[in-house]
């Protein structure tokens, strides 16, 4: 579904991303981790057109992504940080986002129903908490019920029972074959939710394998167990070499 | 490709500034159309009004609702659209309720005290005006890479425009007042939006002595008409020139 070949980006003289070649497949649940300034965050502005790369190229359903903006009809994005416009009300928003992509007209709201959005519909923006502005871009992400969701720190700032019911809908939509890609730095969030693991660490892909192959070469059950497992020994590696 | 533009328009009419400068807008012109018996009095200390305070609240205030929609541009952009529409869209819902600031705001006073001719002409400048630095300071939201260095400049280039722009002219025209330079003040008088919106509104008040070296250079070389032909033209390209060239860069910038 996505294919990344050799794609290389850099801001001034930091490399944020260097030959990043990966493959996504659909029905996978992708967990992209590293630490902060690995460039995860430019990995999938890049996916949506956001960031242009300066080598390399972005193959989304067998076409090349270059100046080509309706391949993001088949994506749901879900940004980090969503600022709305101040006066707009929860409906105007999603009335906009319809009104943007009028082709499509099957809606799937709901995450609309069960954050109990359609409740305060005419709440403004600007009145809002960080964790219901979220809700709402969560929505808007889920709207059209696309073939690849992107959610950039999908739970940061959701109160627990929110948590559960996007985890719930994002298993649902892994099970019924989408491609899912995840940032976030809780990991136990992402427990039996990802199915891979994609690691960046300075613009560097590390390893990208699935969850059953980590366990078997780690020993452990648990996500946050295995990350810690394998960067104590790449640590440790990179100490012996040096 | 313009459907952001309704959206952006409504949320600005209810924007607590917006608001303000309207009220401001209001109380001034009623005030100074009142104020004097002498209609082309109050009209020209309307039109000061609006040369200073136009084109410095329109770049602050549109530069810096712009980089505050960033995320939601960013938002914007992850739907199937294209760059320039979006871009465009932005700048459309801008421009238009400033504009419609600024008509509610001077427009509705003129025409209710003084329904002349010239008072048209004023609300058009105006509306001009709006549409010029609405795209200058899109132009430095696309260009600036943060917040702050963004609204420094458009400090800088609105106070270029309206205070600094005709000192540099004065030490022009003051050092080169031996040779024959009418026809390069004419010229950069072109550089100017401000002093073009000023000169358009002169020649309909027909006050030359109001309107200085440069206003009678531009009267007695192009008469009113072509005068005021020349000065709306270019300042038509004062809109469109910056306008591509956000267009241009935005359609390469990282996000």
């Amino acid at each position: 579904m996505i294919q990344i070949d050799n794609l290389t980006k850099s801001f001034g003289k930091f490399r944020a991303l260097d030959g990043i070649d990966l493959h996504l497949e659909k029905g996978q649940a992708v967990s992209l981790l590293g630490p902060n300034g690995s460039g995860k965050t430019t990995l999938i502005k890049s996916i949506l057109g956001l960031v242009i790369p300066e080598k390399g190229t972005i193959t989304i359903n067998g076409q090349l992504i270059r100046n080509n903006p309706a391949y993001r009809a088949n994506i749901g994005y879900m940004p980090q940080i969503g600022r709305y416009p101040d006066n707009m009300t929860i409906e105007q928003v999603i009335h906009m986002i319809k009104d943007i992509r009028k082709e499509q007209t099957n809606y799937d709201e709901e995450l609309y129903h069960s954050f109990g959005l359609d409740k305060i519909k005419q709440k403004k923006m600007r009145t809002l908490s960080g964790g219901t502005r979220q809700k709402v871009s969560a929505c808007i992400a889920f709207l059209f019920s696309p073939d690849i969701y992107i959610l950039d720190e999908p739970t940061a700032g959701l109160d627990p029972v929110a948590n559960e019911l996007l985890k719930d809908k994002i298993a649902a939509e892994c099970a019924r074959g989408k491609l899912v890609l995840i940032t976030s730095h809780v990991l136990s969030d992402l427990d039996g939710l990802t199915s891979h693991i994609i690691y960046l660490q300075d613009g560097k892909l590390m390893f990208h394998e699935s969850i059953g192959e980590l366990q078997e070469r780690t020993g452990e059950k648990k996500l946050n167990k295995i990350i810690a497992n394998i960067l104590t020994n790449a640590d440790s590696k990179q100490i012996c070499i040096s | 490709m313009l459907t952001v533009s309704k959206y952006v328009f409504l949320d600005l009419l209810k924007n607590r500034s917006i608001l303000v400068y309207t009220a401001v807008l209001a109380v001034l012109s009623f005030t100074l159309l009142g104020l004097d018996g002498n209609s082309a009095k109050g009209l020209l200390s309307l039109l000061n009004i609006t040369l200073l305070f136009v084109p410095v609240i329109t770049t602050l205030f549109s530069a810096i609702y712009f980089f505050n929609s960033l995320e939601f541009i960013e938002l914007l952009l992850s739907q199937p659209v294209k760059r320039a529409g979006i871009l465009l869209s932005e700048y459309a819902g801008m421009a238009l309720s400033l504009s419609a600031a600024f008509v509610v705001g001077v427009g509705a006073p003129l025409m209710v005290l003084l329904p002349i001719g010239a008072s048209f002409v004023l609300i058009l400048t105006g509306v001009l005006l709006t549409f010029i630095f609405t795209s200058i300071g899109l132009l430095i939201f696309v260009i600036s890479r943060d917040k702050t260095r963004g609204i420094g400049a458009a400090i800088i280039v609105s106070l270029f425009f309206t205070l600094l722009f005709d000192g540099l002219m004065m030490a022009f025209i003051f050092s080169f007042s031996d040779y024959p330079i009418e026809k390069a003040v004419v010229g950069m008088i072109g550089l100017n939006p401000v002093d073009l919106a000023r000169i358009l509104m002169l020649l309909q008040l027909d006050v030359a002595v109001l309107m200085g070296y440069s206003g009678a250079l531009f009267k007695d070389f192009l008469g009113s008409s072509a005068g005021s032909i020349y000065s709306v033209a270019c300042m038509l390209l004062w809109i469109v020139v910056p306008l591509l060239l956000a267009l241009r860069i935005f359609r390469k910038k990282d996000l």
